[in-house]
């Protein structure tokens, strides 16, 4: 082959890449573009502040928000410790044993479970053998189990930025296992795993399957204060969303609506991401001038 | 004699010191380890539930039916059947046509990322591309349902466009993604010398990625294909709200179709608990999770051994 085939060949197959690359952008900003445009209609203030009315035709999606809220709060407080604390076993004290491999491949088979799997799990064990009922504490720790591996692997990849020297010159001080993690591993670890965490809470908030049959209602205006609405069923974004698109006895009529909360989650979802970039990129420069 | 007393107390003391401190870290490791083995807990928690309370009704139904069937209707007042054939071929036939859509699109984008685009592109193009992922499957499925769903029905001239063509797309959307992001890795761990040896004899930068790159990084692509594959079958709302849902053997793509994801969320809320249907979705989700775990671990094998050659090398 002569050079300026073979210099061809390269532009061509370059420019097929970039073409590809182009169109997986170009869907996303097809789908972002439609929801925003059609939900941006019926956003306002009284919009994401008030109540559904009549039959869920009108009014707005607060108590979805508000529902989202609880049981993502639920999903962090379950999670994230528990990730955490099985990163720093993984990261700070594990062996290369078997026992070590096993709990890793456990890890990454739990990420490929399929969420409505983990709604079946959690209806299993929270509602039909530990009766705690419908409820936002059965839809949090069931979310809360889905996305255990992930903050396991996130909290893992921020305990592995923080360099070996400075647990080295902890221990050549004296100080013990726990003192080091404590002191000179955890407090660098920290922008890391709130990235990790925000991400995870993120991915948590839009997901339907595993809060289906484990609490969230079909119409639930009024969530009692805390602690009391861990115990009560609840409405979620994304679930909402599902029920405006395909269950709703006037779908046409709610078709807006639909719209809407579909721009809430993905505006919510969107911030979420971009602050966690945002630490992420802060912790890097910091990093940068140690 | 005063001086000897004073000595062994006051190793005495130092001594119980260490050994408190001595149980308090092996107590601490202990508490971590025990975070760890959780996972393994639940992982084995939801295998032997769905094996529990799937059993009644593997008991009741022969497995031949389960299997060698396609007739899914546990209400019928007549008879009731528990084939899942047909839904385990449109699980199968949507993810697929969702990998055909998916792979080339996603291991283009991964080689244009990793080997292709300035520092400068990528820093952009890489968290923009990241932004899909986090894109909700309940928003996906609603796409389909309202966007795409019509537009399919326009071109193809079949009823309402929410279809297996439909659900291989959205599928598509939500398994590149993760096809994208580990092919990636894999091109990157591709040892520069390896390249470095092509271009020195002469090969465009093209001719290196396609006959010395990709090769290289192929195992770890592969790896990145059954993932993808595992999150296209468990994908449950993008398939629920734009395939159709019609408990049917499907003929061709343009046939609406009901996953086994679709059907475990449609049906359980309408079951009486514990009557043989109930008992049915968990068959379904049970050999539904032995699918994604048969995949992922596959894909796991092959990146530990990827990750351990390349680590070696």
């Amino acid at each position: 082959m002569n050079a300026r085939i073979r210099k061809w060949q390269e532009k061509l197959g370059f420019g097929i890449l970039i073409a590809a690359t182009v169109f997986v952008i170009l869907v996303l900003v097809v789908i972002l573009y439609d929801i925003f445009s059609k939900g941006s209609g019926i956003l306002s203030w009284e919009f994401i502040t008030s109540k559904p009315r009549k039959g869920m035709t009108e009014g707005g999606i607060w108590p979805a928000i508000v529902g989202t809220f609880w049981v993502s709060l639920v999903t962090v407080v379950f999670a994230v410790p528990t990730g955490l604390f099985a990163a720093i076993y993984l990261n700070e004290y594990a062996a290369q044993n078997r026992l070590v491999r096993v709990i890793r491949i456990a890890i990454r088979n739990l990420s490929g479970v399929p969420s409505i799997v983990y709604g079946l799990f959690g209806f299993t064990l929270f509602i039909m053998i530990l009766k705690i009922g419908l409820s936002v504490l059965a839809g949090g720790l069931t979310l809360g189990l889905l996305t255990l591996p992930w903050t396991i692997t996130a909290s893992e990849e921020a305990l592995k930025t923080v360099p070996m020297s400075y647990r080295e010159g902890a221990l050549a001080l004296g100080a013990t296992k726990w003192q080091t993690i404590r002191t000179n591993v955890l407090p660098y670890a920290v922008p890391g795993m709130l990235t990790g965490t925000i991400l995870g809470l993120a991915r948590a908030a839009g997901e339907t399957a595993p809060i289906l049959f484990t609490g969230a209602a079909f119409f639930w205006p009024l969530l009692p204060s805390f602690p009391k609405v861990l115990t009560t069923q609840f409405m979620a974004l994304p679930y909402h969303l599902f029920i405006m698109a395909t269950q709703h006895h006037a779908i046409v009529k709610v078709r807006p609506i639909a719209y809407g909360t579909a721009a809430v989650l993905i505006g919510l979802i969107l911030i979420m991401n971009a602050a966690a970039v945002y630490i992420r990129y802060r912790f890097r420069k910091k990093y940068k001038r140690l | 004699m005063i001086l000897n007393t004073v000595q062994s107390a006051e190793t005495g003391r130092v001594g119980r010191i260490r050994a408190w401190r001595r149980f308090k870290e092996k107590a601490i490791e202990a508490f971590f380890l025990a975070n760890g083995l959780f996972a393994v807990v639940v992982l084995i928690a939801i295998f032997s539930m769905l094996f529990t309370e799937g059993w009644p009704a593997l008991k009741r139904v022969p497995l031949g039916e389960w299997f060698l069937s396609a007739e899914w209707d546990p209400t019928s007042p007549v008879r009731e059947s528990y084939g899942i054939l047909a839904l385990i071929v449109s699980t199968l036939m949507v993810s697929v046509g969702a990998l055909i859509l998916a792979v080339p699109l996603g291991i283009a984008c991964a080689a244009y990322i990793a080997d292709v685009a300035p520092p400068k592109v990528r820093e952009i193009v890489k968290p923009v591309i990241e932004i899909l992922a986090g894109i909700p499957s309940v928003v996906v499925g609603f796409f389909g349902l309202v966007v795409l769903g019509p537009l399919l029905a326009k071109v193809f001239h079949t009823g309402n466009g929410l279809n297996g063509v439909n659900g291989s797309i959205l599928l598509a959307i939500m398994a590149l993604p993760t096809i994208m992001s580990v092919s990636e890795d894999a091109i990157v761990s591709v040892p520069q010398e390896l390249k470095n040896a092509s271009l020195a004899l002469g090969a465009t930068r093209w001719q290196t990625l396609m006959r010395v790159t990709i090769p290289a990084a192929l195992s770890g692509i592969v790896a990145s294909v059954m993932l993808g594959m595992g999150r296209a079958i468990g994908e449950t709302m993008t398939v629920l709200m734009a395939c159709g849902n019609a408990p049917a053997m499907p003929h061709s793509f343009l046939d609406p179709v009901r996953t086994m994801t679709a059907t475990i969320a449609i049906e359980l809320g309408e079951t009486v608990q514990g009557s043989t249907h109930f008992h049915s979705l968990f068959v379904i989700a049970f050999f539904l999770f032995l699918m994604t775990f048969a995949v992922n671990l596959v894909s796991d094998i092959i990146l530990q051994r990827v990750r351990r050659r390349m680590g070696g090398a």
